[in-house]
């Protein structure tokens, strides 16, 4: 296969991934792991830096049009930041100690336990009485616009919530990943605030989570051009298409369909790692 | 409750601000990438492509200083690299301007957290750990 056709072809998957990671709201991330080692043969080091790179795209991408919208917390994504910029660096320097087989055991691990996630039944928790005194001193609390009006929000136990991040960045530095579902977790369960606040804000925060790592791995020559050029471009274009299809397409079938598919290429992604061949 | 709205549009006139600065970073560098893209395909389309070895990419790929010299020569890679670099830096400068927005508003507990934020990132580039 020439370089060419390796190009276009990837460009046709990355397209693939990202249009799927935005309906099924995954991420286009997720797939580029398990796509550029198990369908190109790429090693697990250029696939980590090629993901970091994509997953600032589409996070940047995409949380131009949710700001503007109003709906992200800013302040609550700036403290949080503090939280995953460190665990990013700490991933990325552990990287270097961690043997490639076990970095893809943990992914498949992680990658599974994003797609579960995604079923989760979503239950909206309503402020409760336990109001924190630190996301009164932080200035976390907030509101944002909707059909009835503006809403306004609590933010809850934010110590928990920040230990949970600073654990998403360890996953993100270490792995390349977004890890979309981490935050979402420590934004909904544990600090409670509104999904759709959740949502946009862990989007918004992808980003500068990525770069805190990305700079790491730019030097360390983990980032190809000739694999980024087809994967940025593919990703963003897919992602677009996505967000334009959102609105008309039954996404119910395909996230479980994709959900699937992620499972199988996580427990391929497991099985290499346990017998060495990543 | 005159203050209250004021203050609402002003965060509400940042946010837009960061919103366009985020869109217009993720576009222009998706045009350097592509640009550098098609020279690369051009010239090395036929070759083989080897990802298979981990060996990091060739020098001059992955300094700031490096990648430049390579822009000055036209070389594609380097193009791609540049498109990349800037990618990278878009959240990083998006960092920035919220620091200057933060200090618009007075909210310097915010500047404070913000700048640790810009902080950490910095150590990240510059503090050697790159091995």
């Amino acid at each position: 296969m020439t370089i060419l056709s390796f190009t276009l072809i990837l460009l046709c998957g990355a397209f693939m991934a990202g249009l799927l990671g935005s309906l099924t709201g995954l991420g286009g991330g997720v797939v580029i792991i398990p796509l550029l080692t198990l369908v190109f043969h790429a090693d697990i080091r250029y696939a980590i830096g090629t993901a970091l790179v994509a997953s600032i795209a589409t996070s940047s991408g995409s949380a131009s049009a949710y700001v503007k919208e109003g709906i992200t917390n800013i302040r609550l994504g700036m403290f949080l930041e503090i939280a995953t910029t460190t665990g990013a660096v700490v991933g990325a320097l552990l990287a270097v100690y961690m043997p490639t087989n076990v970095v893809a055991i943990i992914f498949g691990l992680v990658l599974i336990f994003s797609s579960l996630m995604s079923f989760r039944k979503k239950v909206e928790f309503t402020a409760g009485k336990d109001d924190s005194k630190a996301a009164e001193q932080l200035r976390l609390n907030g509101s944002y616009p909707s059909a009835g009006g503006i809403v306004d929000y609590k933010v809850h136990h934010v110590p928990g919530g920040y230990l949970m991040m600073t654990f998403a960045g360890v996953m993100s530095g270490l792995l390349g990943i977004g890890s979309g579902a981490l935050k979402v977790l420590a934004m909904d369960n544990i600090m409670r605030i509104p999904f759709k606040v959740s949502t946009t804000t862990s989007n918004f925060m992808i980003g500068v989570t990525a770069a805190a790592s990305a700079v790491v791995y730019l030097q360390r020559g983990y980032i190809s051009p000739g694999l980024c050029m087809p994967v940025v471009l593919g990703v963003l274009a897919g992602a677009f298409a996505g967000s334009r299809l959102l609105a008309r397409a039954n996404v119910k079938w395909l996230r479980i369909v994709f959900s699937v598919v992620i499972g199988l290429l996580a427990l391929q992604m497991i099985y290499n790692g346990v017998t060495g061949k990543l | 409750m005159k203050q209250v709205l004021s203050k609402y549009f002003r965060d509400k006139d940042v946010q837009q601000l960061i919103g366009k600065q985020l869109r217009i970073g993720v576009i222009v560098s998706s045009i350097i990438v592509f640009i550098g893209g098609v020279i690369y395909l051009v010239r090395h389309g036929h070759e083989q492509p080897s990802y298979a070895d981990f060996t990091g990419v060739r020098e001059g790929l992955t300094s700031l200083p490096g990648i430049w010299q390579g822009v000055m020569e036209n070389k594609g890679m380097n193009i791609i690299q540049l498109g990349i670099v800037l990618l990278i830096a878009t959240p990083i400068i998006r960092i920035a301007f919220s620091v200057i927005a933060f200090l618009v508003e007075k909210d310097f507990l915010y500047v404070g957290i913000t700048l640790l934020v810009l902080g950490i990132i910095l150590f990240s580039m510059l503090g050697g750990i790159a091995g």
